[in-house]
């Protein structure tokens, strides 16, 4: 298999998972973005394992896989606040910091 | 060995479609259920890619962490904030192309860089198979003080959701 095949998949989820942040207005929908953009970069840290023939890609896969864990925990808690203090959670309102 | 070869990327063409086609329906769905249900499979084709990369442990580690505990937080989330899930052009914001003009850019950035460095570079036909216990034996060695670290973060992850979402 061609080291490329892998990467460019990744390249290509990544590249899908900023166009949601971007693009998209639910809160929710934006932390369904990241999660694809860290899964992207797990393919990256496991080809390059692969490759180079060391266990390391691996355990940094497993490590990004607990930080997501973490990262949704938090960011739906956010979410919540946000709704509880707005009745929305879109994020296109949340402009308070706006000059 | 050959025949392999030639199913392993049969393989990984079939499960890099679903990949890409469920991730481009998850951003552009107008049902957020729906973005749900297609984030599951975009994670279960990865999950495949992960065992072709011959990492067995990190594809269960997605299926139980993803597919199990993230998805129930995710439709948690959708269901305790009372989004749209019916159809509501108000899911994408009104300045998509700028968001889309970005990621082309940057698709075109990474293409270049990737065609560019790796080539035709292959990964070794037969990879060196590290199982769980190899696994296992490098985080409980070398990567002994990142482990610790990220218990840590979870702990304080877990405190911090309990404490901002507390009713007091």
């Amino acid at each position: 298999m061609l080291v490329n095949q892998f990467l460019l998949l990744s390249a290509f989820l990544f590249c899908t998972g900023v166009y949601g942040v971007l693009a998209r207005r639910n809160a929710v929908m934006v932390l369904m973005s990241i999660e694809l953009m860290l899964n992207a970069v797990n393919i990256n840290l496991l080809t390059f394992g692969v490759l180079h023939g060391t266990v390391s890609g691996q355990v940094f896969a497993l490590f990004i896989i607990a930080v997501a864990a973490a990262e949704v925990a938090v960011g739906l808690a956010i979410v919540l606040l946000i709704y509880r203090n707005r009745s929305n959670i879109d994020v296109d309102d949340l402009d308070l910091m706006k000059g | 060995m050959l025949s392999v070869l030639v199913a392993q990327n049969i393989a990984f063409g079939i499960i890099a479609a679903i990949a890409c086609i469920s991730a481009v329906r998850m951003v552009t769905t107008q049902n957020v259920v729906h973005a749900a249900l297609y984030l599951v499979a975009v994670l279960a084709s990865l999950a495949a890619i992960y065992i072709l990369l011959v990492a067995e442990f990190v594809a269960t580690t997605q299926f139980l962490v993803y597919i199990g505990a993230v998805m129930v937080l995710f439709l948690f989330g959708v269901m305790l904030t009372r989004a749209p899930t019916t159809g509501d052009s108000r899911l994408t914001g009104d300045h998509w192309p700028i968001g889309l003009g970005v990621a082309v850019m940057l698709a075109g950035v990474l293409t270049y860089v990737v065609l560019d460095f790796f080539g035709s570079d292959q990964l070794p036909n037969d990879p060196i198979v590290f199982d769980t216990a190899d696994v296992g034996d490098s985080i409980f060695s070398t990567y002994l003080v990142p482990f610790e670290a990220v218990s840590v973060l979870l702990l304080a992850a877990l405190i911090g959701a309990i404490v901002l979402v507390r009713k007091d």
